[in-house]
C-alpha cells in the first residue's frame, strides 16, 4: 500500500517533460548523423538514456540525507577524480577531459557537478542566519573554486562555469542582499574595459570580436556562429522538415549533434519546434522550483535548486550561444545533446530531486 | 546529525518565487531571439543557406578536333589528370606531406611551401599540386585513397598535339585568354578561358572553341558535391578538316630533318596547302597545361627561333628563283626580244662595278632557255639593266611577290619588292642603278617567303592564275588573275623542265616518268636581320628550290628553303623531289603511308572517375 503511494508520488510531470525532450533529442541526433560517418549514434544515446533512467530510480530510492552525511567523502572523491583526469586522462580535441573506466570514456567533470550540488546543499543548510558573512562567502567560493579550477586546467571553460550558478543561486536563496547583487553587477560592467586592456590576450580578444561580428571573419571562429544563425534563420516558422535541413545535413552547422543541436532542430522544425523545446525546458525548470518550494528542509531545497541552477544555466547559455548572443563556450543542451556522461548527470540530478520529493512530508 | 545546526527549516519562498519569474523572463527573451532570426529575418537567412549549399560549376567544352584532308586525326583532346590537395582537414596534411611528395615525385620543401602559401585561401578550396599526372601518379593516388584522403584527382581535357613538333607551326597552340582579347571579344571570352594563341588554333578559334556549360550542384561544408540540381550541357567545339595531306607532311618533316628551313606544298589549281613544315619546330604540348616560364624563356631566346613559322614568316632573298620572274617580265613586257642572247665570260661590268656569274668559267653564248636551265647570272644582269627597276617591280608584284598571299594563318609576312619609290620613302635614299643588277638575280633588298614563291611559280605555271592558299578544306576559291601569254608560259615551263631534265642545275633530282620542273636558288644572306638569325652560319648561302609537276597544268608545287644549305641543287631540290615522288606514288595507287603519327601512350584512366 505504501509502495504504491510512493510510486504515485513521483513527479510525473517533470519526468514526462524530460522524456519528451529526450525523445526530441533522439530524433534530432538521428537526423543530424544518419547520413554521416557518425550514424548509429542515436542507439548509443538511447543506451545512455536507459542507463540514466536506472540510475534515476536508484537515487530516488536512496535517502538524500544519507548523501548529505557523506558530502565530505564525495568532495574528496571528486577532487581525486579530477586530479586523475589531469594526470592520466585522454586528450581529445586539445583537451584532457576523459578517463576510461572499463573501456568506456567518462567525463569526470559531469559527476563533479552532481557532487558540488550535494556539497553546497550541505554547506548552505548549515548557514544559520539569513545573511551570508564574509567567511561564508569565502568558504562557498573556495568549495566551488577548487574543482572549477581543476576543470579549467583541462581546459574546459564551459563546464567550469556551470559550477558557478549552483553557488550563486544557493547564495541568493541563503539571503544574498539585493544591494550587493546590484553592486556586483555594476562592478562587472566596470571591470570589463579594464580586463580588455590589461588582462585579455590578443587571441582571446579576437574570439570575442568574432563573436560580436561573425560576418567579418566567415572562415575563422565567427564561422560557427554565422552558420548556426543561418541554420536557425532559414528554418522559418515551420522548418524545412525532419532530416531535410541543408545546413544540418550538409555539415555547415558545427557539432550539430551536440552543442549546436538546437540550431539543427530550429532549422528542421522551425520556430514552432523551438517554441515547443523552450516551453518544455521552462516547464521542467518551473517544476523543479516547485519541488524546491515543497522540500522538507533547507538542505533538500538547496539540492533541488542546485539542480535547477545547473540545468537552467545550460539551457539559457546554450540557446543564447546558438543565436549568437553569447560566445561559443562548449556548453551542451541537457537531454537534447548527445553525450554519455552529460546524459547520466541529468538523470542522476533528477534522481536527487525525486529523492527529495518523495521525502517531502515530515514524519 | 552534525550539520543541522539551524532548526529553523522555513524556506525562502519569496526568493524561490523570484527564480520562477527569472525563468519565465529568460525563456521569453530567448524566444524573442529565435523569433527575430526565424520570422523577422528568415528570408535573408534562407538566401544565405541557399548560397551555402548551391555552387555553380562550369563545364569546360572540349575544343574541336583537327583532321587532315582524308579525315585522319591531326589534333585531338586527351583526358589528363590533375592532382589536387584538400586542406580542410589539417591532420591529414601535416602527417603525410612528405609521403605525398615522395609518391608523386615532388620536392617536399616546395610542397610544404605551397601549402603554407595557400593558408590564406578558404579551407574548402583545394590546391593544385601536379598537372599532367603520369599513370604512376594516378596509381599512387588510387592506391592511397584510404590512408591519404587529402589527395584528389581531377579529370580535364587537354589538347594533344602530334609529337616532335610535327605540324607545330600550322596547328599552333592554346593558352589562357589575355585581358586584351577579353576586352575585344564583346563578352564571348571570360577570364580563364583557353583560346588559340597561334596557327590554326587561333585562326579558327571561333569554330574550334565550344561553349562552356554549367552545372548547379549541392555541396557540403567541405565543398564536396552531394547532388545535382540542374545542368546546362557544354557544347563541344566543331571539328575542322584541313587541306594538309598527312602523308606528304610526314615526307616534308622527315626530309627537312634537323636542318633549319621550310617546305610548302600547294595545289596551284585550288590553293590548297598539302604540306607545310618549318624547322626547327617546338613542341606545342608544352603549352597545353600552361607553359612553364623556363620553357617559354628557352623558346623565345633560342637563336634558332623555333616559334617562327619560316614558311610564311621567313623573309629572305629568293636568289636565282627570281630569274623566273625576270624571264616572265622580259617576255611579257617585250622590252627585250625573246631571242635575246648574251655572251657570258664569267663576269661583266655594269655601271662601273664588276658583277660575277656563279660559273667562274662563264656559260658562253646563252639564250633565255639556256640562261634559266644553267642559271646564268650575266644573262639576267643584262636583262635587268634593259628592263629597269620599275618594270621588274611591277611584274614581281603582279606575279605574287611583295604582298601577302592571304593564307588563313595569323602572322604572314609580305616580303619586299624594292623600287626607287620604296627606297626614297623608307630609307630616304636615292636608288643606285647597280642595285637593279643585284635585284635581277634575286639579291639586294628583295625578300620573299617560301609560301610566296610556291604561290608565285605555281600561278605562273598555270598561265597567271593565282589561287589564294588556304589550309581549311572546302573553302570558296579566291583568285587573282594576271594573264600571261600562252607562249610565255610554254617557254618558262619548258626551261624549268630543262633545269631538272636537260642537265640543268637540278639534274640530279630527275624523276623517271614524271614531268618534274623547277628552279634552284642560292641566295646570299644580306639583310642584317637574317645575319643575326643565322648566327654562326652567316656566310653560308640559303638554298632554295621551287618545283612543280606536271609541266602543263601542274597539280602540285613545292617550295623548299634550307637556311645555310649553300646550294639549291644539292640541299633543297632533293626535298622537293621526294615530295613530288610521294605525291605521284599516292596518286598512282601505290598508296603508301610514309610515317605514321605515333603519340606517346595515353595516361591510364582510372575506372572510378567517369
Amino acid at each position: 500500500m505504501r509502495r504504491l503511494d510512493r510510486s504515485m508520488d513521483y513527479d510525473w510531470w517533470l519526468l514526462g517533460l524530460s522524456g519528451l525532450l529526450a525523445l526530441l533529442g533522439l530524433l534530432e541526433i538521428d537526423s543530424a548523423t544518419r547520413h554521416s560517418t557518425l550514424h548509429g549514434m542515436v542507439w548509443k544515446q538511447l543506451c545512455w538514456i536507459a542507463l540514466g533512467v536506472l540510475l534515476l530510480w536508484l537515487l530516488s530510492r536512496m535517502d538524500y540525507e544519507l548523501l548529505l552525511d557523506r558530502a565530505p567523502v564525495l568532495y574528496g572523491l571528486m577532487l581525486a577524480g579530477l586530479v586523475t583526469v589531469l594526470a592520466m586522462g585522454h586528450v581529445r580535441m586539445g583537451a584532457r577531459r576523459w578517463v576510461h573506466i572499463a573501456g568506456i570514456p567518462v567525463q569526470v567533470s559531469e559527476f563533479a557537478k552532481l557532487a558540488i550540488i550535494i556539497v553546497l546543499a550541505r554547506f548552505l543548510a548549515g548557514v544559520r542566519t539569513d545573511r551570508l558573512t564574509v567567511r561564508d562567502w569565502a568558504a562557498l567560493l573556495g568549495l566551488v573554486g577548487l574543482p572549477a579550477g581543476l576543470i579549467l586546467l583541462q581546459p574546459d571553460l564551459g563546464t567550469a562555469l556551470t559550477l558557478l550558478p549552483v553557488a550563486l543561486v544557493g547564495a541568493f536563496l541563503a539571503g544574498w542582499r539585493w544591494k550587493h547583487i546590484l553592486v556586483l553587477v555594476l562592478c562587472g560592467g566596470l571591470a570589463f574595459p579594464l580586463a580588455w586592456h590589461y588582462v585579455l590576450r590578443p587571441y582571446q580578444k579576437a574570439r570575442l570580436v568574432s563573436f560580436l561580428r561573425p560576418e567579418e571573419d566567415p572562415q575563422g571562429s565567427g564561422y560557427q556562429i554565422l552558420q548556426s544563425q543561418i541554420a536557425i534563420g532559414s528554418g522559418g516558422l515551420w522548418g524545412k522538415g525532419w532530416g531535410r535541413g541543408s545546413q544540418n545535413q550538409l555539415g555547415f552547422v558545427p557539432v550539430r549533434y551536440s552543442d549546436f543541436i538546437l540550431a539543427a532542430l530550429a532549422e528542421e522544425l522551425g520556430f514552432m519546434g523551438v517554441l515547443l523545446t523552450l516551453l518544455l525546458y521552462a516547464g521542467i525548470l518551473l517544476r523543479l522550483i516547485m519541488n524546491a518550494q515543497q522540500a522538507k528542509d533547507r538542505a533538500g531545497m538547496y539540492m533541488v535548486a542546485g539542480v535547477a541552477a545547473i540545468l537552467g544555466f545550460h539551457v539559457f547559455v546554450n540557446a543564447a550561444m546558438v543565436i549568437g548572443w553569447m560566445p561559443v563556450t562548449g556548453i551542451p543542451l541537457p537531454l537534447l545533446s548527445y553525450g554519455g556522461s552529460a546524459t547520466l548527470f541529468v538523470f542522476m540530478a533528477l534522481g536527487l530531486v525525486m529523492s527529495v520529493r518523495l521525502r517531502r512530508f515530515v514524519n | 546529525m552534525v550539520y543541522r545546526l539551524d532548526e529553523d527549516q522555513r524556506l525562502p519562498q519569496t526568493r524561490l518565487a523570484a527564480l520562477t519569474y527569472a525563468i519565465v523572463i529568460l525563456t521569453l527573451l530567448l524566444l524573442f531571439g529565435f523569433w527575430r532570426l526565424q520570422i523577422l529575418e528568415g528570408r535573408h537567412y534562407a538566401e544565405l543557406a541557399e548560397k551555402n549549399r548551391i555552387r555553380t560549376i562550369s563545364l569546360i567544352a572540349p575544343r574541336g578536333r583537327i583532321l587532315d584532308r582524308e579525315g585522319r586525326v591531326l589534333l585531338d583532346n586527351t583526358p589528363s589528370f590533375t592532382i589536387l590537395l584538400n586542406r580542410d582537414n589539417p591532420d591529414q596534411l601535416t602527417c603525410c606531406l612528405k609521403e605525398i611528395a615522395e609518391g608523386l615525385g615532388l620536392d617536399p620543401a616546395a610542397l610544404q611551401r605551397e601549402v603554407h602559401e595557400a593558408a590564406g585561401l578558404p579551407r574548402f578550396q583545394p590546391i593544385v599540386i601536379k598537372t599532367e599526372a603520369s599513370p604512376a601518379d594516378v596509381a599512387f593516388v588510387e592506391a592511397h585513397r584510404a590512408d591519404l584522403p587529402a589527395l584528389e584527382l581531377l579529370l580535364v581535357q587537354r589538347r594533344r598535339y602530334p609529337p616532335a613538333g610535327i605540324l607545330a607551326h600550322v596547328l599552333g597552340y592554346v593558352g589562357q585568354v589575355s585581358p586584351e582579347d577579353i576586352a575585344r571579344s564583346q563578352g564571348r571570352y571570360r577570364p580563364g578561358d583557353v583560346v588559340g594563341k597561334a596557327g590554326i588554333e587561333r585562326e579558327y578559334n571561333d569554330i574550334l572553341m565550344g561553349t562552356d556549360g554549367s552545372r548547379r550542384v549541392v555541396v557540403d561544408s567541405r565543398g564536396r558535391v552531394r547532388g545535382t540540381l540542374g545542368e546546362v550541357p557544354a557544347i563541344p567545339g566543331h571539328p575542322i578538316r584541313l587541306t594538309i595531306d598527312l602523308d606528304l607532311q610526314m615526307v616534308a618533316e622527315t626530309e627537312l630533318g634537323d636542318r633549319a628551313g621550310a617546305v610548302v606544298a600547294l595545289n596551284p589549281q585550288t590553293g590548297e596547302v598539302l604540306a607545310m613544315a618549318s624547322h626547327p619546330a617546338f613542341d606545342p604540348n608544352l603549352f597545353t597545361a600552361g607553359i612553364r616560364p623556363e620553357d617559354w624563356e628557352q623558346l623565345t631566346t633560342d637563336p634558332g627561333r623555333p616559334l617562327l613559322n619560316r614558311a610564311i614568316q621567313a623573309q629572305l632573298a629568293p636568289g636565282s628563283v627570281f630569274k623566273i620572274i625576270m624571264a616572265a617580265a622580259m617576255l611579257e613586257s617585250h622590252a627585250v626580244p625573246e631571242d635575246f642572247r648574251v655572251f657570258c665570260p664569267g663576269s661583266a661590268v655594269f655601271y662601273g662595278h664588276l658583277f660575277h656569274c656563279w660559273e667562274k668559267g662563264g656559260h658562253g653564248l646563252v639564250d633565255l632557255h639556256a640562261a634559266i636551265v644553267h642559271s646564268c647570272d650575266v644573262y639576267f644582269y643584262t636583262v635587268g639593266r634593259r628592263l629597269g627597276i620599275d618594270r621588274i617591280a611591277y611584274f614581281a608584284h603582279a606575279l605574287g611577290l611583295g604582298r601577302k598571299t592571304g593564307i588563313d594563318l595569323p602572322g604572314e609576312e609580305p616580303g619586299l619588292v624594292p623600287s626607287p619609290e620604296w627606297k626614297q620613302h623608307v630609307l630616304h635614299a636615292r636608288w643606285f642603278p647597280g642595285e637593279t643588277i643585284s635585284v635581277a638575280i634575286g639579291q639586294g633588298a628583295t625578300t620573299v617567303t617560301p609560301l610566296q614563291l610556291a604561290y608565285s611559280i605555281g600561278g605562273i605555271a598555270l598561265g597567271g592564275v593565282f589561287h589564294r592558299p588556304h589550309l581549311l578544306a572546302d573553302q570558296p576559291d579566291q583568285t587573282v588573275r594576271f594573264p600571261l601569254a600562252p607562249a610565255t608560259v610554254e617557254q618558262l615551263t619548258r626551261a624549268m623542265y630543262g633545269v631538272v631534265n636537260e642537265g640543268g642545275t637540278a639534274a640530279a633530282s630527275r624523276l623517271e616518268g614524271i614531268e618534274f620542273c623547277g628552279k634552284t636558288g642560292s641566295a646570299q644572306v644580306v639583310s642584317g636581320d637574317a645575319r643575326r638569325r643565322l648566327n654562326g652560319q652567316r656566310f653560308r648561302d640559303n638554298a632554295w628550290f621551287v618545283g612543280f609537276a606536271p609541266r602543263e597544268n601542274p597539280e602540285i608545287v613545292v617550295a623548299v628553303l634550307v637556311e645555310g644549305g649553300e646550294h639549291g641543287a644539292s640541299a633543297a631540290a632533293p626535298i622537293a623531289r621526294e615530295l613530288i615522288r610521294a605525291y605521284y606514288e599516292k596518286k598512282n595507287g601505290h598508296r603508301q603511308q610514309y610515317t605514321r603519327l605515333e603519340w606517346p601512350p595515353r595516361p591510364a584512366l582510372a575506372g572510378s572517375l567517369n
